[in-house]
């Protein structure tokens, strides 16, 4: 598809020294090109706002990309936003008919926690779909949620866990996921 | 057996002495404690200083053996006043305390000394029996709720090496206490 063509799903990212309005700004701007703000991720990361989001338009009046940049560049002209807009093809959410779990790792702070802890994971095809981290102090946790494919030994996963978690030196934990609807 | 309602901290026969608080990543909030001898005098010397310490700790609803860096399984709770509170036993202390019964789970959030800056949504019984034994005298076993249950099964939990962080319901289920402004 040429860069000029009409698009009907776009990927946002903005981030920048927090303030009050970003949210505001991003939003008015969207909404002014007919765009709609589907799903979104949107918090303050050590005093950075960040937002990551996926935006749609009418499928008749969808502006371009570069309409989408153009109208955002007033946001980022200061230097105080750092904004990205991508084209992205539609996806439904994939099946996850495995199990779903939730992963806690804390422990003092070193360089490679989450890479380990994550490649241990994918090795056994686990798919983080939300992952967060803080840092506190010397204390660093993680916390991901995340599917296990159906039939895995999740004792399996585990052992692997616990053993990159003691070459990390920190404590880690899989549990099922509550899935309670009320 | 004594019950709960019969001991008090005069029972402990010694005063307790306020001892620094242990912050997470401290190896020793992450070991299960060691069970003890209720009757042991440095067990109730421990017991003592859980109570001291916890008592001169603003907002402290229960304080276990690990996080003044004692790996055993003691601990002392108190959520006297607390607005959550339902049953309410007073100043209490346990040694080698476990879950007889647990249900009506329900979230709600917590936080702990040993990790000031940050807080996490626990999903917990709201209704539990707890058998373990008092210092200084022997066992006992009773039942309790709402917020008291909670503490008991936090303060349970550092006896077994584990923090809220490893029981916290989902990615966004912990939260930065302060502002980073």
């Amino acid at each position: 598809m040429p860069d000029d063509a009409r698009v009907d799903e776009l990927a946002i990212t903005v981030i920048g020294r927090d303030r009050p309005g970003i949210i505001a700004d991003v939003a008015e701007v969207l909404a002014g090109l007919g765009m709609n703000l589907t799903d979104s991720t949107m918090t303050r990361l050590r005093g950075h706002f960040a937002m990551t989001l996926i935006c749609t338009g009418a499928a008749d009046a969808s502006p371009s990309l570069e309409d989408v940049e153009a109208a955002i560049a007033p946001l980022t002209a200061d230097g105080s936003l750092i904004a990205t807009v991508s084209r992205v093809h539609p996806e439904s959410a994939p099946e996850a008919p495995g199990g779903h779990y939730v992963l806690s790792v804390h422990g003092a702070d070193r360089l490679g926690i989450v890479a380990s802890v994550t490649r241990g994971l994918a090795e056994f095809g686990g798919n983080i779909t939300d992952l967060t981290t803080r840092l506190s102090n010397s204390l660093y946790v993680l916390v991901a949620e995340l599917d296990l494919p159906a039939g895995t030994d999740v004792d399996m996963v585990h052992e692997r866990l616990s053993a990159v978690a003691r070459a990390l030196g920190v404590e880690v934990t899989l549990r099922p996921a509550e899935t309670d609807v009320l | 057996m004594t019950g709960i309602v019969d001991w008090s901290i005069e029972d402990l026969g010694v005063a307790g002495v306020v001892r620094p608080v242990v912050r997470a990543p401290d190896p020793v909030l992450a070991a299960p404690g060691e069970p003890v001898d209720p009757n042991d005098p440095e067990i109730l010397r421990l017991a003592a200083d859980l109570v001291a310490t916890m008592r001169v700790s603003p907002g402290c609803v229960g304080l276990a053996a690990p996080q003044i860096g004692v790996s055993a399984q003691v601990f002392a709770v108190d959520v006297t006043g607390h607005p959550k509170a339902r049953t309410v036993h007073g100043t209490f202390v346990l040694c080698n305390a476990r879950l007889v019964e647990a249900s009506q789970w329900q979230k709600g959030r917590e936080g702990c000394m040993s990790v000031p800056d940050l807080t996490g949504d626990v999903k917990r019984a709201g209704r539990v029996v707890v058998a373990g034994a008092l210092p200084g005298k022997s066992e006992t076993q009773f039942t309790t709720d709402g917020f008291e249950a909670r503490a008991l099964q936090h303060e349970i939990d550092h006896c077994t090496g584990l923090l809220f962080l490893d029981r916290v319901a989902g990615a966004h289920a912990i939260h930065t206490r302060k502002v980073y402004l």
